[in-house]
């Protein structure tokens, strides 16, 4: 039965009808003797008698039979296989529909939570750490996961971010919205200072310097007295205030307080929601700068460097600036957290700038994968809320913190977003579409 | 003449890698370097790049001494390499890898530019979405020479293209650097290990051994050459 054809392309009309002629000969052969052939009562004889008439029917009957069912199976085999196609093409595009999703979840959650919980302190106070480290998981995904450039030692740009708000705000009494343009130049420029000499390091080697710098800032504000008040730190840093108005309890002789201003009852929350909202409006304009840059060759150049950066220099990269900007961004964006940091604590010392901070924000950016904005957000989320939720268990708490990194690490090797979104998207016709999602 | 190097020495720490080069390169030629494992062809092909600079000698490119000037800025002048090993950016897609090419070219070329690349390796189209990564390796060896083109070269330097890939792609990525030079007069700088074939391509060679040219001729010349049918050809270890 060779000649009914199995193919695994489209048939041709020709091999159709040769397929359905095939069938209709074999009903004709069997039809002969089942349907062409009966026998009759002659008189109490039996006698053979010819039905051709209902034979050609039958035949005819398989011939279209065959050419339809096989039509519809072929017709049925090219839309499974059309849909397997498009979404294995599309698979990547909808695990990033989802992330989409999933962000703008997380936004207009992020934004409604201190309306939920505007008494609850713990919440709010819990959310804004989170936010915190979203905005220097950020700031340092440029540098490490996006650029490639292993940094062990983020923490001094952030620290660099604080001690510059705490300074000119306590002792040139600048405010807080002057102070932070300065401040994330001042990062910026110890950025380009740590730059420099590292220039020609890459992996271990780089991570160890960078590791050495992040200690020798904090070693200097630790002994540096005069400056940085030493160990004891620096204390009554200036809160933010809203366009002017003060968070007290009492209005100024001259003017208003944020309470009497708006006609509200006075209350300790009003700062910390107010708090919360200025560090997700710093790490959202972060994110839409970071995705932003992305997009612009800059980023590309970042990205490329990151895959082979003898690859870069052939292709006519200058890749010291590359590299410069990268760590001058990153630490920038440091070095706002930190200024966010000062002003929300109002005291900072050395304390809170060790090394393993600098560890926190890089597990961040590698549980969340790499370069991705949407897994950094996942991944600071957990690695804050894991310790509180894990203050039950006392002392097993940072074990439990250790143990919960081991396992996102074997569960998603790749950390918790590994997909990357291209920087252009095609079109339905092939030709490049600039900017996608 | 595009490019010639004169005298050129060069030094990895305390390795003398190469000893005084003389190379030239006419335009509209394919110029072939074949040599053993360690000859230095490729550190030959790398301090043309500055990387690591000539420590004596002169290179010039052009018209122009280059010989002091950094890897990018060389690179900007319009030579492109296609880096042993081919070095793509593997988790760039494949249109991504082709911008970064066109990095520093001029913009109002990109479109023709990539037209080119797409009509001369169908699959690169193909697979424009596709992370780089994921090609086989003769599809990324077609990948880097398209990249390379992206920035309109004058002159194309090409190391080791066929290593490690299937024979098939191997006589391709022959047929393509013969191709380049006949159709779009590409001047072309090939260093090769496949002496064989590399010699049938190339207009001429030199045969590089311990950082010296040791011959230098015509392709056919070098084909026929005992010496190097003997090191090169007839199952010399490095053939």
């Amino acid at each position: 039965m060779s000649a009914v054809v199995f193919a695994h392309h489209g048939l041709t009309p020709a091999e159709r009808l040769r397929d359905a002629g095939w069938i209709a000969f074999v009903a004709l052969i069997l039809g002969v003797p089942l349907i062409g052939l009966t026998t009759v009562d002659v008189g109490g004889r039996l006698a053979v008698d010819t039905r051709f008439g209902l034979l050609a029917m039958a035949v005819i009957a398989a011939f279209g039979g065959r050419l339809l069912m096989r039509w519809s199976l072929d017709h049925l085999g090219a839309r499974k296989l059309a849909r397997q196609r498009a979404a294995t093409d599309s698979g990547a595009g909808r695990a990033q529909q989802v992330v989409n999703v999933l962000g703008w979840l997380a936004l207009g959650a992020s934004v409604a939570l201190p309306l939920a919980f505007s008494d609850n302190r713990y919440v709010v106070d819990t959310a804004t750490t989170v936010l915190i480290y979203v905005m220097l998981g950020w700031g340092l995904n440029v540098v490490v996961g996006l650029a490639g450039l292993l940094d062990l030692g983020y923490v001094a740009f952030y620290a660099v971010g604080a001690y510059s708000y705490a300074l000119l705000s306590t002792q040139y009494g600048w405010g807080f919205w002057e102070a932070l343009p300065v401040s994330g130049a001042l990062a910026a420029a110890f950025g380009i200072l740590l730059g420099y000499p590292i220039l020609r390091l890459r992996g271990d080697y780089l991570a160890i310097v960078t590791l050495g710098f992040g200690e020798i800032i904090r070693v200097i504000l630790v002994n540096w007295t005069e400056f940085s008040g030493g160990p004891n730190g620096i204390s009554s840093i200036p809160r933010p205030s809203f366009f002017g108005l003060e968070f007290t309890r009492n209005a100024p002789e001259d003017g208003h307080s944020f309470a009497s201003f708006f006609g509200l009852e006075f209350s300790a929350m009003h700062r910390l929601i107010f708090l919360y909202y200025l560090i997700l409006v710093l790490a959202l304009l972060t994110h839409v700068f970071v995705s932003r840059l992305r997009k612009l060759p800059v980023g590309r150049a970042w990205e490329a460097l990151r895959e082979d950066e003898i690859a870069c220099k052939a292709m006519g990269m200058n890749t010291t600036n590359i590299k410069l900007s990268a760590f001058a961004i990153g630490a920038m964006l440091g070095g706002f957290a930190g200024v966010f940091f000062a002003a929300r604590q109002g005291f900072i010392s050395p304390e809170s700038f060790t090394f393993s901070e600098s560890a926190i924000i890089l597990a961040i950016v590698v549980l969340g994968g790499m370069g991705s904005q949407m897994g950094v957000v996942l991944a600071a989320t957990l690695l804050v809320l894991i310790p509180e939720f894990g203050r039950n268990f006392a002392e097993y708490r940072m074990l439990l913190f250790g143990m919960a990194m081991v396992l996102i690490m074997v569960w998603r090797p790749g950390g918790l977003l590994a997909h990357r979104e291209p920087t252009l998207r095609l079109s339905a016709d092939g030709k490049a579409a600039k900017g996608g999602a | 003449m595009m490019l010639s190097m004169e005298g050129v020495h060069a030094h990895y720490g305390h390795i003398h890698a190469l000893r005084g080069i003389d190379v030239s390169v006419q335009v509209g030629e394919i110029v072939t370097l074949i040599g053993a494992n360690g000859a230095g062809k490729s550190t030959l092909m790398m301090s043309l790049f500055g990387s690591p600079k000539a420590s004596a000698g002169r290179i010039v490119f052009d018209g122009e001494d280059i010989t002091r000037l950094t890897t990018h800025e060389i690179a900007r002048r319009g030579i492109a390499l296609v880096p042993e090993g081919r070095r793509i950016f593997p988790r760039m897609t494949v249109l991504e890898n082709l911008q970064m090419g066109a990095a520093h070219a001029d913009p109002a070329n990109y479109d023709a530019d990539i037209a080119r690349v797409y009509a001369m390796f169908p699959i690169l189209q193909e697979r424009a979405a596709q992370r780089a990564g994921t090609l086989s390796g003769g599809e990324q060896q077609m990948l880097a020479i398209g990249r390379a083109l992206m920035s309109r070269p004058k002159l194309l330097l090409l190391d080791e293209p066929s290593l490690g890939l299937a024979p098939i792609y191997i006589r391709k990525i022959f047929q393509i650097v013969r191709e380049l030079n006949r159709d779009h007069g590409m001047t072309i700088l090939l260093v090769e290990q496949n002496a064989n074939q590399a010699l049938r391509v190339a207009h001429r060679g030199y045969v590089l051994q311990h950082g010296a040219i040791t011959l230098a001729g015509s392709g056919a010349e070098l084909l026929a050459s005992p010496d190097v049918r003997a090191a090169y050809l007839e199952g010399g270890g490095h053939g």
